[in-house]
């Protein structure tokens, strides 16, 4: 699971000049799929963001953090804040959004990084659950509680008014200097800023700094030995997912300009974690991957509804097609989290490294074929698994 | 300087009701290499525990030519010059074994902390040729691009060797360096032991097999049940009655 290849610069701008044509001609090849409309495509890019900062931190240095979401809820209270108070260009929005965050993951990372493992784990949930209930109820004044925190035609919006830019009859939208941050102009704006990080992410995986995070999820007590403080590593390493998270929320808020607690919920910590290990912990693009897929299957699985299931089984008998109908109802619209879970129960099982796991054992079946694999012992069968595995 | 570069001086550890070290003393020359031999639960690994600074002495304190190594952590231990290979190898698993070698390299020229993530583990060619080379001398250049985690018991112990040598410490420390190692790997490594030896690097080394010992000692002191017994080279340890004693259990009753 890990990159065992020291890969070259020049194999990595490549692979930079590849996403970025995948990601940017999105609308065009996600046509088929039904995908193509611009609300989902912003999604794939913000969770996109979201599960490739979680991953430094996870797939890194191995430290299974539960309170992401609070992050991500910070950077949309704050990027909503930006907008009412000083202007609805998302610049200062973004900027502040993955600051602050930043800031708040320097406080809860001080608190948690004393402790690994599990203990790391439930201070960070701790400090996520916290948070949610502050933002529910205590600091309704900043968050507006339960409604959430909105735009208003009344807001100062100090440097709009300044500029001279006034709301007229409707509500004002996030704009990047008069491009939208709705619909397809909204997706670029995000896909240009998924490609931005995606790059400082991948130098990152690939830099000395990089490297001593996978040496402190090897083995921590050597990197002791060695001479290095694992904390301020581990700190560094918080922060920036903090930074990537608090960017994902803010983005969200510029595509729709609204922030409720619910967004800093454990559920949504939950899911990050869970969008991680099903593309592929500690691979490059595994949970961009894992994003893009649990997005795509929310969409399409929850718009189903029992209509539509019956009209899907309607080749039947009728007394056949109800019972039908109403079982597989379970699994998608409201329940199509029990096919989430039921997905995720047999990665875990079967394929631990996820979907990338999945892609390089497809692929070495392939190359199999082709070629008659020179004879060898297990010993180097099992190594060439794990080397192809961490090649992406 | 002192004329020591490792200097013990009345070291006792205490775990509760427990005196695992009493009333240490042991200066070490620089550029020799100094065994530490005795039964199991002399002590022997405790007193490397305390060099390193895993464990706090209750009593004393250790120097390392002139500076104080009591009271610091591991890590800036290391970076004043100590490393150590373990009795049961601890590497990076999960790393190749060229990796696993370049982390202490990089350790050795950025310090206890640095981010750097602008240059690329390519383009740091002189840690790149280092840790080949490091690899080379223990024999391992081959497997360069395999998981650590999957080579051999000898052959992590040689990776650990070889990831210890890239930081050219004052002090070597190796606690069993070939236990569980069969005859012909064990050979291999009392060579490079000796190779090490040339280049004047100052080693402790706490053994069990009394042919790696006489090989490669200058010194030795024998550790019996917390305490020093005996001092002095090769053949006045070989000849004392106390080790034999101390070996033998209560045979000469």
């Amino acid at each position: 699971m890990s990159n065992t290849k020291i890969v070259s610069p020049k194999k990595d701008m490549i692979f930079m000049a590849i996403l970025s044509a995948v990601v940017l001609t999105m609308p065009l090849w996600l046509q088929p799929f039904g995908a193509a409309y611009p609300d989902l495509m912003q999604k794939f890019m913000i969770f996109g963001i979201f599960a490739i900062g979680y991953n430094i931190l996870f797939g890194l240095t191995g430290y299974l953090s539960f309170g992401h979401a609070a992050f991500l809820g910070v950077g949309s209270y704050t990027a909503v804040w930006s907008f009412k108070l000083l202007s609805m260009n998302v610049i200062p929005a973004l900027i502040f959004g993955t600051v602050l965050s930043g800031l708040f993951a320097l406080a809860i990372g001080f608190v948690s990084l004393r402790r690994s493992g599990i203990y790391f784990s439930i201070l960070t949930l701790a400090f996520a659950q916290m948070s949610y209930n502050l933002a529910y109820s205590v600091l309704t004044p900043i968050t507006n509680g339960e409604t959430g925190l909105q735009l208003e035609q009344a807001d100062p919006r100090v440097l709009d008014r300044m500029s001279g830019i006034e709301a007229d009859a409707s509500l004002p939208t996030p704009n990047l200097f008069g491009i939208e941050g709705i619909g397809y102009s909204g997706f670029y704006i995000c896909a240009a800023l998924m490609l931005i990080s995606f790059f400082i992410y991948l130098r990152i995986f690939r830099s000395p700094f990089g490297l001593k995070l996978r040496a402190i999820k090897s083995n921590q007590n050597r990197m002791g030995y060695t001479g290095f403080s694992t904390r301020p590593y581990l700190m560094t390493a918080f922060v920036i997912s903090g930074m990537y998270a608090g960017l994902a929320g803010s983005l969200l808020a510029v595509t729709d300009p609204l922030a409720g607690a619910e967004r800093m919920q454990w559920t949504a910590s939950g899911e990050v974690v869970l969008i991680t290990i099903l593309g592929g912990v500690g691979t490059l693009i595994g949970p961009l991957l894992g994003a893009g897929i649990i997005k795509y299957f929310e969409n399409i699985f929850s718009a189903f509804n029992d209509t539509v299931l019956l009209n899907a089984f309607s080749f039947l008998p009728d007394w056949l097609a109800h019972p039908i109908a109403s079982v597989v109802g379970l699994f998608v619209g409201e329940g199509w989290h029990l096919t989430l879970g039921l997905v995720f129960m047999l990665i875990v099982i079967f394929l631990p490294g996820g979907i990338m796991e999945g892609i390089s054992r497809l692929s070495r079946l392939l190359f199999k074929r082709e070629k008659t694999e020179p004879k060898s012992d297990g010993h180097e069968n099992k190594e060439k698994e794990q080397t192809s595995a961490g090649e992406v | 300087m002192s004329e020591y570069i490792l200097d013990v001086t009345d070291v006792d550890k205490n775990f509760g009701g427990l005196q695992a070290l009493s009333d240490i003393n042991l200066r070490v020359k620089e550029g020799t290499v100094h065994a530490i031999i005795g039964p199991n639960g002399a002590g022997k690994s405790t007193l490397l525990n305390v060099i390193v600074g895993r464990l706090a002495p209750s009593r004393g304190r250790v120097l390392l030519g002139d500076q104080v190594l009591t009271g610091k952590e591991p890590h800036e231990i290391n970076q004043l010059g100590v490393a150590r290979v373990f009795q049961t190898p601890e590497i990076f698993p999960e790393l190749s074994l060229l990796q696993n070698v370049m982390v202490p390299a990089f350790a050795k020229r950025e310090g206890i902390f640095k981010m750097n993530f602008i240059k690329s583990l390519f383009s740091e060619k002189e840690v790149l040729e280092h840790a080949e080379h490091l690899l080379e001398d223990v024999g391992l250049l081959q497997h360069k691009d395999h998981l650590a985690g999957s080579m051999s018991r000898g052959d992590k112990r040689r990776l650990e060797l070889a990831m210890c040598l890239g930081q050219q410490p004052k002090l070597f420390l190796l606690d069993e360096p070939t236990a569980g190692m069969s005859r012909h790997d064990t050979n291999r490594t009392i060579d490079l032991l000796k190779r090490i030896k040339e280049r004047g690097m100052t080693k402790v080394i706490i053994e069990h097999d009394m042919h790696v010992v006489f090989s490669l000692a200058d010194r030795i002191s024998v550790l019996a049940q917390g305490a020093i017994i005996c001092e002095g080279t090769p053949e006045e340890v070989r000849n004392d009655p106390r080790v034999k004693e101390a070996y033998l259990g209560g045979e000469t009753v």
